[in-house]
C-alpha cells in the first residue's frame, strides 16, 4: 500500500501525504488487516478527498494515505463488504459527502434525524417491539433503542443516535477553543482537551514543558479512576445492589473533589491549555493527591471484595452480555470495552509515550461478560492509581519548569493527528490547515464510534432487564459520537 | 452480607448536614468579582472569552453565557476580574444573571430567586422533575446524578428526578438544544401534567454556551414558554443545583 507512516502526535506537510487512485487504495483497505483510526473526507473545490489512517498497533505507527475523489463519482463498492470494521465509516462518510458506497450491509443515517425510517423488524406472532427514548428513565443523554423480543429474550437491539448533533466538528474549524473541545464529551473532558491541545500545538510547532506533559498525565489518569469508580458504583445500582452503588459513588466524590482543588474545576475544566496547563501542581499538592488515592485505594479494594463475594451480585454479572472476541475483534471494538472482550490494545503503551515507558501492566483474564467488564474497571483503577503515583514523583524532578508556553500560529497546509486514551479508550482526533494557517477540517473519532455496535451484540439472546447493566457496562458516549 | 455491613460502618457518615451552608472549596469558580478601577478598557477579556459572556459597557458578566473557565481571570494582568468560590448561582430571571462591579454575594444572592406564592403552596415539601438532556455534554448530567447520591442527597429535600414526564413537576433542561431534540424535548413538556415548572441547567441550555454560534440547535421552545428558573453553571455544581430549587420552592 502506498502511505506515509507517521508517528503519534507528528506534524507533516499535507504535500507529504501520497494521493492515490480511489479504487486502489479501496482494494488495498478491503485486504489490509490493520485496525482504522481515521476515515474522512475534506471538501476541495468540486473533489473529495478521502484521508485513512491506519493504526500498527505492533510497530507503534500510523500509516497514512488519501485519495482524490472526483465529482463524477457517486458510488462505489463498499469496503464494508469486505472489511467489516468499515461500517460506522462509510455510513459517515455517505452521510457527510454522498458518494454512495455500493452493497454496504446497512446503510442508514448516523446523525441525520429522519421523519419516517424503518426500523428493522422481525415478524412472528410471538414476537414483539420496545421502543426506548429518545428521552431515558435516567439523568443520561439521548438516544433510541428498539428491541425485537420475544417474551423477555432480545433477539436484536437496534441503536438509532443523532439527537445530540451540535456540528461540533465545524464549530472548531470555525473558532477553535480549548472550552469548545472540553465541552464536545464532558465526561471525557481531560481525554478530549488532551487531544485537542496536542493536535494545535503539533501543528503550531509549540513545545511545551515536561512538567505540563506531566500534570496532563496526572489528570488524565485521575479522571480515568474517578469515572471508573463512579461506573463500578452505576453497575451496582443497575441491579440493586445499593451499598456498593453509594460507597462507590462517594469514592468518586474524593477523587473528582481533588481535581476541583487542582483546577477549580470537578471534571478538570479549565486545567489544559494550547501551550501547556493553566494550573501547577505543588510539593502540598501532590502529597494531598497521594493521600487521596491511597484512601481510595482502600476502600475500593474493600469494597469490590465485599461485593464480588456476594452471590446475588455474581449471579447477576456472571456470563451476562458476552461478545466473544472474534466479534469484538472484527468490529474493531476499542479501549477498556475491547480489553474486556480479550483485545489487548492501550494506546498509552501501543503508541509510544516516553511517560508510560517501563511501567506494569499486568495480563488480564477476560471473560467477555459483564462480569469482566466490572473487573478491568477495578484492574485499571488499581493501575491508574499507581501510574498517577509513580507520574507523581516524575514532577518533582521537573518543578522548576514553566508550566504554560506561549501558543504559536498554526503552519499552514499541515496535517496532525493525536490518539490519546481516554478512559473509554482510543480517542483520535486529526486535522488540516489550510494555504493561510487556519484550520481547514478537524475530525473526531470518539471510542464510542466503534463500540456502540458491541453493545447490540452484547445483549442480544439476553433478558431484556439486563440490558441497563449491558449499557452502564460498556458506558459509551452519546455525545462523543453524535458531535 | 456481614461485609456489606462492614462496609457501612467503615463510611460512617458522609452527607453534608447543612446544604444551604455548605463549606465549598477556594479553588472553585463560582461567582464572578469584577474590579471597575483596575479596568483599563483594553478589551482583551472580551475577545479571549469563549462565549462571548464580557462586556465593558458597562463593566459586566453575563452568566448565562460564562462557561467559568477562568480565561478572563489569566489573562487580566490588572486583576479587574476575578472569581469568588460564592456558589448559589440560581436566578428566577435572565436580567438577575448579569454581574456588575457593583455585584456582591449578598446582593447577588438577596435578589436572585424571588418566592413565589403558587410555587410555594404546591411545591414547597416536593418537588419531582424529569431531566432532558437536549444536546448536553454529560457534564451537567453527571453533577445532576451526584446531587442524588450519598453526599448530596437532595432526596431529603423532597427533590428528585423520575423515570417518566407523567411523574414530574417540572423539566429540566440542560444542552444547548439540538434540531434533533427539539421535538422530543416539547413532547416532553406537553406529557408533563400541569402546574409544572421549568428549569435550565448549565451555560448550555441558558444561551448555547460555546454551542451558540451552531447551525445545528433550535432554541423555538424557550421563547415559546415561561422558564422559571436559571442555573448557571458550566457544569453546574450539585450544591448551586439543589440550593437553588430549595429557594424556589421554600422561603430562605
Amino acid at each position: 500500500m502506498d502511505y506515509i507512516t507517521i508517528k503519534n502526535n507528528q506534524r507533516i506537510s499535507i504535500l507529504d501525504i501520497p494521493v492515490i487512485d480511489f479504487e486502489v487504495l479501496r482494494a488495498q483497505l478491503c485486504a489490509s488487516n490493520l485496525r482504522v483510526l481515521s476515515f474522512f473526507g475534506v471538501r476541495e473545490g468540486d473533489f473529495v478527498k478521502l484521508y485513512v489512517a491506519l493504526g500498527d498497533d505492533e510497530k507503534g505507527e500510523i500509516q497514512l494515505s488519501s485519495a482524490l475523489i472526483d465529482k463524477n463519482i457517486k458510488e462505489y463498492d463498499s469496503i464494508t463488504a469486505e472489511n467489516l470494521q468499515y461500517h460506522m465509516f462509510e455510513r459517515e462518510f455517505y452521510e457527510q459527502f454522498g458518494i454512495l458506497p455500493k452493497n454496504h450491509p446497512w446503510l442508514k443515517p448516523v446523525r441525520k434525524n429522519l421523519d419516517s425510517y424503518d426500523f428493522f423488524e422481525m415478524e412472528g406472532s410471538s414476537l414483539h417491539q420496545v421502543a426506548v427514548g429518545p428521552i431515558h428513565a435516567g439523568v443520561i443523554e439521548p438516544g433510541h433503542f428498539r428491541f425485537n423480543c420475544q417474551g423477555e429474550k432480545v433477539y436484536n437491539l437496534e441503536i438509532m443516535l443523532g439527537y445530540q448533533h451540535r456540528g461540533v466538528e465545524d464549530l472548531i474549524v470555525k473558532k477553535p477553543s480549548i472550552q469548545l473541545a472540553e465541552s464536545v464529551c464532558g465526561d471525557s473532558v481531560i481525554a478530549y482537551a488532551m487531544a485537542y491541545s496536542q493536535i494545535m500545538e503539533e501543528l503550531s510547532d509549540t513545545k511545551i514543558s515536561t512538567k505540563a506533559k506531566i500534570i496532563r498525565r496526572i489528570a488524565l489518569e485521575t479522571e480515568r479512576i474517578a469515572i471508573h469508580i463512579g461506573d463500578m458504583g452505576a453497575i451496582l445500582g443497575d441491579i440493586a445492589y445499593l451499598m456498593g452503588k453509594e460507597v462507590y459513588g462517594v469514592t468518586r466524590t474524593l477523587v473528582i473533589n481533588t481535581m476541583l482543588e487542582i483546577s477549580g474545576s470537578r471534571f478538570g475544566r479549565g486545567l489544559i491549555d494550547f501551550g501547556g496547563v493553566n494550573f501547577d501542581i505543588d510539593k502540598e499538592m501532590s502529597e494531598k493527591i497521594k493521600d487521596t488515592l491511597n484512601e481510595v485505594k482502600k476502600t475500593v479494594e474493600k469494597m469490590t471484595k465485599a461485593s464480588l463475594k456476594s452471590s446475588t451480585v455474581m449471579s447477576r454479572l456472571e456470563k451476562t452480555g458476552v461478545v466473544n472476541q472474534e466479534t469484538a475483534q472484527e468490529l474493531n471494538l476499542v479501549g477498556m470495552i475491547g480489553r474486556s472482550c480479550g483485545i489487548d490494545l492501550d494506546s498509552r503503551f501501543d503508541f509510544e509515550d516516553e511517560f508510560y515507558k517501563g511501567l506494569e501492566k499486568k495480563p488480564f483474564r477476560a471473560t467477555n461478560d459483564a462480569y469482566s467488564r466490572f473487573r478491568i474497571r477495578y484492574k485499571e483503577v488499581m493501575e491508574s492509581i499507581s501510574y498517577t503515583k509513580h507520574l507523581l514523583r516524575q514532577l518533582d524532578e521537573y518543578k522548576d519548569d514553566s508550566i504554560l508556553s506561549q501558543a504559536q500560529k498554526l503552519i499552514p497546509a499541515s496535517f496532525a493527528l493525536s490518539i490519546v486514551e481516554s478512559w473509554r479508550g482510543e480517542l483520535v482526533h486529526a486535522a488540516l490547515t489550510d494555504e493561510n494557517g487556519n484550520l481547514k477540517r478537524y475530525k473526531i473519532k470518539d471510542p464510542s464510534f466503534n463500540n456502540w455496535w458491541g453493545l447490540s451484540m452484547a445483549v442480544r439472546n439476553n433478558g431484556i432487564s439486563d440490558f441497563p447493566l449491558c449499557n452502564k457496562g460498556f458506558d459509551l458516549s452519546y455525545c462523543g459520537f453524535d458531535l | 452480607m456481614f461485609d456489606t455491613i462492614k462496609m457501612k460502618l467503615l463510611q460512617k457518615k458522609k452527607y453534608i448536614p447543612d446544604i444551604k451552608n455548605a463549606p465549598m472549596r477556594s479553588a472553585f469558580r463560582g461567582l464572578p468579582k469584577l474590579c471597575a478601577e483596575n479596568c483599563t478598557n483594553c478589551k482583551g477579556c472580551v475577545d479571549i472569552c469563549p462565549t462571548g459572556a464580557i462586556s465593558t459597557e458597562p463593566f459586566s458578566i453575563d452568566l448565562s453565557k460564562c462557561t467559568f473557565c477562568g480565561a478572563c481571570k489569566r489573562y487580566c494582568e490588572k486583576n479587574a476580574i476575578d472569581f469568588t468560590n460564592f456558589y448559589k448561582l440560581g436566578a428566577d430571571a435572565k436580567e438577575k444573571l448579569i454581574v456588575t462591579a457593583d455585584t456582591t454575594a449578598e446582593s447577588y444572592y438577596e435578589n436572585a430567586i424571588e418566592v413565589r406564592k403558587e410555587i410555594y403552596k404546591i411545591f414547597k415539601r416536593s418537588i419531582k422533575f424529569r431531566q432532558v438532556s437536549a444536546g448536553g455534554c454529560n457534564g451537567c448530567e453527571m453533577e445532576l446524578n451526584a446531587a442524588s447520591n450519598a453526599n448530596f442527597d437532595m432526596g431529603r429535600f423532597g427533590i428528585d428526578f423520575v423515570a417518566s414526564a407523567r411523574h414530574a413537576d417540572g423539566i429540566v433542561i440542560t444542552g444547548p438544544i439540538t434540531k434533533n431534540m427539539a421535538y422530543a424535548l416539547e413532547d416532553c413538556y406537553k406529557s408533563t401534567p400541569d402546574p409544572k415548572v421549568v428549569i435550565l441547567c448549565g451555560a448550555c441550555a441558558l444561551s448555547g454556551g460555546v454551542f451558540q454560534e451552531s447551525s445545528e440547535l433550535n432554541r423555538e421552545f424557550l421563547k415559546k414558554y415561561r422558564i422559571d428558573l436559571y442555573i448557571p453553571g458550566c457544569p453546574v455544581h450539585p450544591l448551586t443545583f439543589i440550593n437553588a430549587v430549595l429557594d424556589f420552592i421554600r422561603q430562605k
